[in-house]
């Protein structure tokens, strides 16, 4: 039996645990060790893709009790897409905090290692329960994480941000309990063999079940109305929790992916998800626009790249898919390289500079950082330059322009909205949001950079090599992501097309 | 027995989201807990409710499975239950953080009249 699919699970909750017996002193230690681990899962995760591409669905059954009476794990192209992005990003967050953030409180590598143990979990896993259980594994980590540094503004934030999700927790849990209760079974490939059969009395409880459990979904992906603790609390997380998070949100969009497609092959309910996306995409870009600090300014652009996602899968067009999964791999990187540069950025510059006076009561508490003591270590030259270079990329990248991989995505949309004959409403809509989300990004993102690079004398922030390199390195990967956007393409039309049509997924999970 | 289980979900629901919508940060608290046992009578009811059964079935024997209780939403709710703790457990910390932090225990961390 193939253990690769277990690995991105079992390697991070071992590394966790062990890392708990070592108190605060033996930093170096951990350090090592979650960078170890880090390491590993990315060459699993490339391992898996490798394996994805070849045979696309690979099953591992949990216990060894055959599907669907056992759980399942199920690796295809979309889950190792997922798993690899999460690995990149972590190793991104990772190198940064090695430079100050993960000393400012306790036990930042095993709240890592277990928020990295939940997200492959929910990627991999081909059982509803178990997706509940990740979910849970995932939050109880990110909760902890969005504490990281202390500070009134973190606690407020992850006040609400705990009550939000745990209430959302138990909508997964209602939604899962009635499609068990009308389906009889939480097996994603057997509730997806069984729904078309089932009567229309039931039926209803099944929609209703379906769709109590989306909106669990769609808190973590922040779809409006449900999502406007996104901005706050991310802005309000350490730069590489923050970071992470970036992915965060994209579970969220993951799972709509994954089950609608799965469940609801006719397409039902992809008019809400349509409608909800772009409203989701007009509220973000709004929040781009009005944003006064950079951190909401990111927070924003997460919302803008959901609800774009989501409106895009809602038009339940194969091609929209693809093109759109493009765009998640795209916009995951180069939020979370925002968010790091953002904090670099900021460095030098008094808290709440960019923020208008009156605003500042309300956004900023006193203290935010704990003030890590100053690392003595060699400052980049030109660092000012460097910083300047990627925060111009972050823009381009967030308003969808050429060379960065945005625009190639927003161009195989534009492709397969306009592909229909005639061009239904909904998609001129889409479009021309899609456009003006953009043109707000490039307005906001150019405002902040004049603000910060030109307009003031600053002292220049003392940035080190580990810092600076983990923005370059994701920036750097969406650079590489548009010069192989023709691989990269064919991998994620091969993924959509699965998606649409889960009949592989199914007989590979059933063993038919 | 279904209606005893009803009127408990539904009592236990209605005052869960009302004390969740409160403005003190410990009605909240207690509002999720109320809400968290509804759903986990929810998750139990969904395997229908049968008195007097074992949800153990004899190995190596055809059975009739009508007479059985379901042992997985049992499971399921074992499960919840854990996990619903673990996490009440987290936020009556960042609770008690937020109004050490704060000086005060209105949800948004500052009275709504200053």
């Amino acid at each position: 039996m193939n253990h690769l699919v277990v690995i991105p699970i079992v390697l991070p909750l071992a590394m966790g645990a062990l890392m708990l017996l070592f108190d605060e002193r033996r930093h170096a230690l951990k350090a090592a060790l979650s960078s170890l681990s880090v390491l590993l899962l990315l060459a699993t995760a490339i391992a898996l893709l490798r394996a994805a591409d070849g045979e696309p669905v690979r099953v591992y059954p949990l216990g060894d009790w055959p599907a669907p009476f056992g759980i399942v794990l199920v690796a295809d192209r979309l889950s190792a897409l997922m798993v690899l992005l999460a690995a990149v990003l972590a190793l991104a967050a990772l190198a940064f905090s090695l430079a100050r953030w993960h000393r400012a409180g306790p036990r930042f590598h095993a709240l890592l290692q277990f928020l990295l143990m939940g997200l492959n979990g929910a990627f991999l896993t081909g059982d509803l329960f178990n997706l509940f259980v990740f979910f849970e594994l995932l939050l109880a980590a990110s909760y902890a994480l969005t504490l990281h540094g202390s500070g009134t503004a973190r606690v407020r934030a992850s006040l609400h941000y705990i009550a939000i999700n745990l209430t959302a927790s138990l909508l997964f849990l209602i939604g899962a309990a009635l499609i068990y209760g009308v389906a009889g079974t939480l097996n994603m490939a057997d509730l997806a063999v069984r729904i078309p059969g089932i009567p229309g009395s039931e039926r209803v409880l099944l929609e209703a079940g379906a769709a109590i459990l989306g909106v669990a979904f769609l808190v973590k992906a922040g779809m409006w109305p449900l999502g406007f603790w996104l901005p706050t609390t991310y802005a309000a997380a350490s730069a590489p929790a923050a970071a992470l998070f970036a992915i965060l949100s994209k579970v969220g969009v993951y799972a709509v992916l994954r089950l609608w497609l799965l469940f609801f092959v006719d397409g039902t309910g992809g008019e809400l998800l349509l409608y909800g996306g772009m409203v989701t995409l007009a509220f973000g870009l709004t929040g781009v626009l009005a944003s006064q600090g950079l951190a909401r300014l990111a927070g924003y652009s997460l919302l803008v790249s959901s609800g774009t996602l989501l409106a895009v899968i809602g038009t339940g067009d194969t091609a929209a898919t693809a093109a759109a999964l493009y765009y998640l791999v795209a916009s995951t990187l180069g939020v979370g390289a925002l968010y790091l540069l953002i904090e670099l950025v900021e460095r030098a510059r008094e808290p709440g500079a960019d923020i208008l006076a009156v605003t500042a009561a309300a956004f900023l508490g006193a203290d935010e950082e704990p003030a890590p003591e100053e690392e003595v270590g060699v400052a980049i030259p030109a660092s000012m330059a460097l910083l300047g270079l990627s925060f111009a990329c972050c823009a381009l990248l967030l308003a969808g322009l050429p060379p960065l991989p945005a625009f190639v995505a927003k161009l195989a949309l534009l492709g397969a909205l306009l592909a229909p004959d005639p061009v239904p409403p909904a998609a001129w809509a889409l479009l021309a949001l899609l456009s003006l989300s953009g043109l707000a990004a490039i307005i906001a993102m150019g405002r902040a950079g004049v603000r910060i690079f030109w307009a003031t004398q600053r002292s220049v922030p003392r940035v080190r090599v580990i810092e600076m390199a983990p923005v370059a390195v994701l920036l750097g990967l969406c650079f590489a992501l548009t010069v192989a956007a023709a691989p990269a393409m064919r991998y994620l039309q091969d993924t959509a097309q699965a998606l649409h049509a889960p009949r592989a997924y199914i007989e590979g999970v059933l063993e038919k | 027995m279904e209606l005893v289980l009803a009127l408990a979900i539904g009592v236990l629901t209605g005052s869960g989201v009302w004390l969740l919508l409160r403005p003190r940060s410990f009605q909240v608290i207690i509002g999720l807990s109320l809400l968290s046992y509804a759903v986990n009578l929810f998750i139990f009811v969904m395997g229908w409710v049968r008195g007097g059964v074992a949800p153990i079935v004899e190995a190596g024997k055809v059975v009739d499975p009508s007479r059985f209780a379901d042992p997985l939403p049992q499971a399921l709710v074992l499960t919840a239950i854990v996990i619903s703790f673990a996490m009440t457990a987290l936020l009556l910390v960042v609770l008690l953080a937020a109004r050490g932090l704060t000086g005060t225990d209105h949800v948004d961390g500052r009275e709504p009249d200053e």
